[in-house]
Formats: structure tokens, sequence, C-alpha cells
């Protein structure tokens, strides 16, 4: 029996009211490259916070090779130890490969820097690990593999042996992830040990040996991939529901006019997409980041821009990369992250619901400040929003609360299309149910509602689900999917057998 | 650890001809302005009789040298990726707070007469103080930069016409405005000094750690604290270079004019931007080199004295210099193919 080169036993980790971890657990034995998997939000990231020294656990202990983990400050012992390669470039762009390997430890000459000799162990060092990138380019001129690379060199060459690779294969293309594998294999050879994060539940099959699962921030099960065939994978991930809702038996009227109609739409994040939605109907989008279902709806809304394809709306022209066109065209749009593109939060709940329908509410482009107060007033009842009232900041309601001021932008202008992108992130239970409750009615009414979302519960309530891999529209589900079927399709699973 | 050593070390593979084209190109770049430059003095030559003489030649370089070493100031700050507006004030203050130090209570100064050696040491002082001022607003109370250097813009601009009444102070010891008249080789001190400054600054930028940092810091400041590069501190030190830098510009300045005018320094700070980007300083960080920033200088220097010796109309000459700015950084642009930002 091996020590295990790393070691994490009972990790809790708080963020304030929310756990982020209950149980982790990881043991990564020498030379093995380790799979965690694990749906968003199951605790990846904060397990890797932890293991990289980043962030301390609350409760729990992190083993490297039979010894404790060193204090958080000593940054030098972590990086002895392991390190991470992110998907955000921790390299400095317009520096050179060799200056970025040798980054404030530069080989130095009576107190002055050698450029020589930095040149030659960059070189050096890249040739040990079979890494070829030239030392003199500048880094900002790489390429998203050789960038990796060089990361990976860096980290070897401060004696780590453990590297942690978050989502390496999510910028890279099939020729580029495979050379990335060759190159994993190798180092493997050499003593290298790595823990690899991925949706990609095939990528995991053919790189790794050990899986771990996470799920709801606890560990479910480590095991040698041989011995999890997809299936076992898939559920282990998804768990079982604990009594598959039963979908209502709600038929969408065949016959219902088509709406939206989208005819081969292509972008640079999605190719050749085909879809309708019917009046009254719900069609979700599911798929893992990066698979281009965001882009696909904001596409609608003005947002995204399709390079060809075209979409009609009512029969009409839907025009691209224009969001007031859009609005004008009768689209509703919750965009994808309340903070970023949602709200304004200095302004008032009455400012933010109102922002987009503020040309009714005036002539000339003055703005009643009576008729905006009675109209938000309306909103704040219709959507149950709790505040004291149209004049409070946004910046004083809860995350539920804020994500119903976006949802009530969205249809004040009373809408044909509603698009909803991540309508339930960060939002607690009673409040979820509030907001898709409102989609409900909005299908009732007969608007078309598109929902982009990663919760299985969101897409529940849709009509159909439409799941997207690599910008490709690969499977539809009817109302009525098991959770399982839905996961595999997203993570790829069961079009890649 | 399971495997701490690395495996044994084959044969070092030497860069090839690729890398030293992109060696090639990195200097091609850093010498953008070169023939720009020359171009200019070609013009200046063909242009005017008198352009190309010992003369003019030297004036152009005297006349450059305070705003070099503001310039030189203002790039170490961008370099890391911040801003310092406050420096133009500084030329003003600094020499200013010295003569005040010597001049007798009836020539407008504060009456402590001073000896000329303590008060000129007192420049330096003087700018090492508004540097670590703004730095620690900028650095450790993380106050936005733009808004606290032009706030401190004001202040010292305000102080020092407060303090002089908004006359002009003269009748200062020699030793004031020896950096201009003494010359060295014909050349006047204050160019020489620049011109070690400038090759100083160039060396360490280029082959020390600290040099290093401030790129890193510029380019990606969680890198760069990852690489263990202490972020602050080396920020708030360059603060403080600057400041000093900016205060012997400030010296040189008074020395070419003779006299210290409430208003010594005013609206520099624009031109000092126009030189830095012109040479290929980044406003965003991380970018750019000493030899750049100084080629910047010179051509700002040599299209004023064009003007004047062109006998420009003095009301135009303003709107045409703007104008050669704009073009100087739009012909940048073309030649290094990068975004001048």
């Amino acid at each position: 029996m091996t020590t295990a080169l790393v070691e994490a036993q009972g990790i809790v980790k708080r963020y304030g009211p929310t756990t982020a971890l209950a149980d982790g657990r990881l043991t990564v034995l020498p030379r093995e490259s380790h799979a965690l998997v694990g749906r968003n939000g199951a605790g990846k990231s904060t397990l890797v916070n932890i293991l990289t020294g980043l962030q301390s656990p609350d409760e729990g202990t992190v083993r490297f090779d039979g010894e404790p983990a060193p204090a958080l400050t000593d940054r030098d012992a972590w990086r002895r130890r392991v390190a991470c390669v992110y998907q955000k470039p921790t390299v400095v762009p317009e520096l050179t490969v060799a200056e970025n390997l040798f980054i404030n430890r530069q080989p130095l000459h009576r107190g002055f820097i050698s450029w020589r000799r930095l040149r030659a162990d960059a070189a050096e060092l890249l040739d040990t690990w079979d890494v070829h990138v030239d030392p003199e380019a500048r880094t900002s001129d790489l390429k998203v593999e050789d960038r990796q690379m060089v990361e990976i060199a860096r980290a070897l060459s401060f004696g780590a042996r453990f590297i942690v690779l978050d989502e390496p294969t999510a910028q890279l293309d099939n020729r580029e992830i495979e050379r990335l594998f060759t190159r994993m294999r190798a180092l493997q050879e050499s003593g290298v040990t790595f823990l690899f994060i991925s949706h990609h539940l095939q990528e995991v099959y053919e790189v790794c040996q050990t899986v771990t699962v996470l799920r709801d921030a606890r560990w479910i099960t480590t095991a040698p991939v041989a011995d999890l065939p997809r299936a076992a994978l898939v559920e282990a991930m998804a768990g079982e529901t604990v009594a598959e809702q039963a979908v209502r038996g709600r038929d969408v009227d065949q016959k219902a006019p088509v709406l939206l109609d989208a005819r081969g739409l292509t972008s640079d994040a999605y190719q050749d997409i085909d879809l309708t939605v019917r009046r009254g109907e719900v069609v979700g989008l599911a798929g893992i980041s990066g698979s281009g279902k965001i882009e696909l709806a904001e596409s609608f809304t003005g947002l995204h821009t399709p390079t060809s394809g075209t979409a009609q709306l009512d029969g009409e022209q839907l025009p691209f990369g224009d969001v007031q066109a859009s609005l004008k065209a009768g689209v509703g749009c919750v965009p994808r992250d309340r903070h970023g593109q949602g709200l304004v939060f200095g302004m008032s709940i009455g400012d933010n619901a109102t922002m987009s329908v503020l040309d009714r509410l005036g002539r000339f482009g003055f703005v009643g400040s009576d008729r905006k107060r009675g109209f938000a007033a309306e909103l704040i009842d219709r959507l149950d929003i709790h505040t004291e009232g149209p004049d409070q900041p946004v910046s004083d309601l809860s995350g539920g609360n804020a994500q119903k001021v976006v949802m009530a932008r969205a249809l004040a202008s009373d809408p044909r299309l509603l698009v909803l992108i991540n309508p339930t992130a960060g939002v607690d239970v009673k409040s979820k149910e509030s907001l898709l409750a409102h989609v409900d009615s909005a299908r009732d009414e007969g608007t078309a509602v598109l929902v982009v979302s990663d919760e299985l519960d969101d897409l529940r309530r849709c009509d159909r689900v439409l799941v997207l891999f690599h910008g490709r529209v690969v499977a539809e589900h009817p109302a009525g999917w098991r959770d399982h079927e839905l996961i595999a399709s997203i993570e790829g699973v069961d079009h890649h057998g | 650890m399971a495997d701490t050593k690395a495996p044994p070390v084959k044969q070092v593979r030497l860069p090839e001809a690729g890398a030293a084209r992109a060696v090639l190109l990195r200097r091609a770049r850093e010498l953008a302005l070169v023939p720009a430059l020359l171009l200019l003095l070609v013009l200046g030559a063909v242009l005017n009789d008198s352009f190309f003489t010992e003369a003019t030649l030297v004036s152009i370089l005297a006349s450059s040298a305070a705003l070099a070493m503001v310039v030189l100031a203002e790039s170490l700050v961008l370099i890391t990726g911040k801003f310092d507006l406050s420096l133009e004030s500084v030329v003003g203050i600094a020499p200013a707070v010295a003569a005040l130090l010597v001049l007798p209570a009836a020539q407008a100064g504060w009456g402590t007469e001073l000896p000329a050696a303590v008060a000129l040491l007192a420049i330096p002082l003087v700018g090492a103080v508004i540097g670590a001022f703004n730095g620690i607003l900028v650095v450790k109370v993380k106050l936005n930069a733009f808004i606290v250097t032009l706030a401190m813009l004001i202040i010292l601009r305000g102080l020092l016409v407060g303090a002089t009444k908004g006359k002009t102070l003269f009748g200062m010891p020699d030793s004031f405005f020896s950096l201009a008249t003494t010359t060295f080789l014909r050349v006047p001190m204050s160019v020489w000094v620049a011109a070690v400054a400038f090759a100083i600054a160039g060396l360490v930028l280029k082959y020390h750690r600290i040099g290093r940092a401030l790129y890193a810091i510029g380019g990606n400041l969680e890198a760069a604290r990852a690489a263990g590069i202490r972020v602050d501190r080396v920020r708030l030190g360059v603060y403080v270079v600057a400041g000093v830098l900016a205060s012997i510009g400030g010296l040189m300045y008074t020395g070419y004019v003779g006299a210290i005018g409430a208003n010594q320094g005013q609206n520099m700070i624009f031109t000092v931007f126009a030189a830095a980007v012109i040479g290929g300083i980044s406003l965003d960080g991380g970018r750019g080199t000493m030899f750049g920033a100084l080629t910047g200088v010179l051509l700002l220097g040599v299209v004023k004295t064009m003007l004047t010796m062109a006998q420009v109309p003095s009301f135009w000459i303003d709107a045409i210099y703007g104008g050669i700015i704009l073009l100087a950084l739009m012909i940048a642009r073309v030649t290094t193919g990068r975004a001048q930002d």
C-alpha cells in the first residue's frame, strides 16, 4: 500500500450561511490521473481552492504525502507540493515565455538578471518536460494549449509533482485535446500526478484511472474508472431524485402557431441551429458551460450576434445584435447574470423594473414620475416582491427578490417571446417557486418561453428540452424525462458511446 | 513528496531561427520612432538652414531635459498600471519650497534663509513626500489613482500660488540654476543628468528583478502576486521614485527659465502623457521601454523647435502641436502594428 500523495478528509467549508462543501474527501495516489467530477455547485472549485492552499477548510485535514498541509501563508511550501492550471491564465501576457517561467526568481549575475542564463534555463526546463514552445515568444501570442503547458512546466520547476487541471479542455478543440492527453500520459510516466476536472465524462474515461464524484457539496464515491460504467457514474453525479416529480399532463397545442422560427443560426459559439417555439410553449436549453446554450438564447435578445442564419418572430424578421430592436420586436429577457447585466444596483426598484419601458410612460423621453411609480407598484404587486416600495434601492434586496425585479422588467413590456437565462441562479427555494410560477402564467397567456438553465428544476417545467453540446443540438427530450437521461446527454455520454 | 527529483537533464535545446526573428521583431518595435525622428531631423534641416547646427540641437536637448525627467517618472507609474497626474504640480512646488526656504522675507521667502545646499536637498524630499502620500492613498487606501492625483494636482498648484501669493520667485542662489548653466562637452548638465537617469531606469527595468516586477504587476496583477512579488510595496515605491524624479525635473525647469513662476509646470502633464504614449508606454500598464519613452520626448522636442523656427504664429502653435501629437500616435499605431492604448 503506497502512501497517498494527497489525502483530504472530512473537509467542510462554509461561506456565510451557505455550505460550499459539507463532506469533501479526496485520496490521490502517486502517478495516477484522478478525475474530479460533479455538477455545477457540487463543490469542486471549493475543494480545489483548499487543495491548492488558497483557502483553509473550516473542518477536516489535508495531507500531502502523509505530512500535514503547510500554513496558508507559506506560499513557497504550497508551490513545492501542488499547482493548479486554471482556465484563466496566470501568466503575464506581455512578457516572454522564458521570463514567465522564472518570474521573480530570475537567475542573477552580480545582482542583475542574466538574460542568457534565463533563456538557457527556460529552454532546458521546457526541454526536460518536452514542451515545444519558443522560450522567446511573447506569452500572449501563445495558443491556449501551449500556455497551459508553460504553466504546467512552471509548476513542475517549483518541484510540484501534483498538478490540478481545472477544465483544461474547455477552450481546446478535439485535436488539441488529444495532444494534451498525450502529454499528460507522458508526464505521468515521468512521475507527475494529475487531478483532472472536466465536464466531459468521455474525457475522464480516456485519460484518468480513478474518479471521485461530488454531489451537493458531499463526497459520493471514489472508484477506478474501469469499475464504474458510464451509467453508474452519471447516476452518482445526478443522485436519485427523491420523487421524480410527475410532470403535469399538459399537452402543447400542436396546432398553436409557431412564434419563434430560427433557421441555420451560426456564430462562433454554435453552428447551424434550427429552433422553433410555439405560442404558449416553454422550451428549455441545456448543456455544459461552453456548449453555446447561453449565446444561442442571447442571440434572440440582441446580446450576441449570429454570423449567419435567420430568426422570425411571429412572421417578422428578428433583428440581430440590437437590444433595443429586439425589445421593440417583443422579446423580454432575464439576462444571464443579475449582477453584471440584470440590475443597476444603485438605482431604485422602480427605476430598475421600468428601465426598458420608459418610452411608454411619457412623451419625448420625459418620464412622468407618478406613472412610473404606479407602473412599478403594479409590477411589485404582481411578482410579489418583498419591499418597502418602488423607491427602495435594489441593493437592499435579497437574491430572490432582486431576481424578481429582473423578471418584472422582462415582463413589463408584455413580451411575445420571453428569454430566461439562469432565471433561478442563487435564489432561495420559495422565490424559485414563485419565479417559475410566472413562467407558467406567461405560457398560459400565450407567450413563447425559452429557458436556459443548469438547474433541473427549471427545465422540468419545459414542454421539451434541447441539449446543446459543442455548439450543436444533440438531443431533444420531451417533458417527462428522467434526471439521469438528461444529465447523460448534457455531459455528452450517450452520444459519444 | 512522492518524487521531487526532476528526471535527468537532457541536452539543452538552443533557441532557433524563429526565436532570433522574434527578438529582432521586438527590437524593431522598440525602435519604431527612430525613423520618424530621423525623418523629422532631415525635414528640419531641409526647411531651415540653421536647424542642423550645434546650437539648435543642444537647445532642443536643453529644453527637453525637464520634460524628459517627468516623462520618465510617469512612465514608471504607467508601467505598473497606475496614474500620477500630480507630477506637473510637483515640478512647480518642489523647487518653489526650496526657494522659499532660502529667500529672505523681503523677497517673498519664508525668511528661514537656509543654506542653498540644504534647500536643494529639500527638493527631492518634497517630491518623495508627495509621492508617498499619493502612493498611500492609491495603493493602501485603494482610492482611484486618477481622482487622487487630480486632486493632488489642484491642491499642490493651489498651495504654490498661495505660498507665493501668485508672484514669481527671483534671486535664488546660483546653485539653483547650475543644472542648466554649467555644461559638460558643451551640453548642459541637466541633459546629462536626464540621460543618466534614463540609462539607470532602463537598466533596472531590464536587468533587475524589481524592474521586471513593474512589468509583471502592470501586465497581470494576480500572476505577479502569485509569483511572490510584493505588489503594494513596489507600487508605493514607484510613486515615491516618480515624485523624486519629477522634483528634479522641476529644478531643471527652474534653471532653464531662470525663475520660479506660480504656474511652473502647469499643463505639462498632457505633454508628458503624449510623449509617453507616443513612445509606446501603455496606459493599461505592463508595456513600454525607457528607450521608447525617450524617443517620444525627443520627437516632441524636435517638433516644437521646428514649429518655432518655421515662425508659425504663436497663436496657432498649440493647435498644430496637438495635431502632430495625434498624427504621431497614428503613425506609431501603424508602424508597431499594436494598439497604442
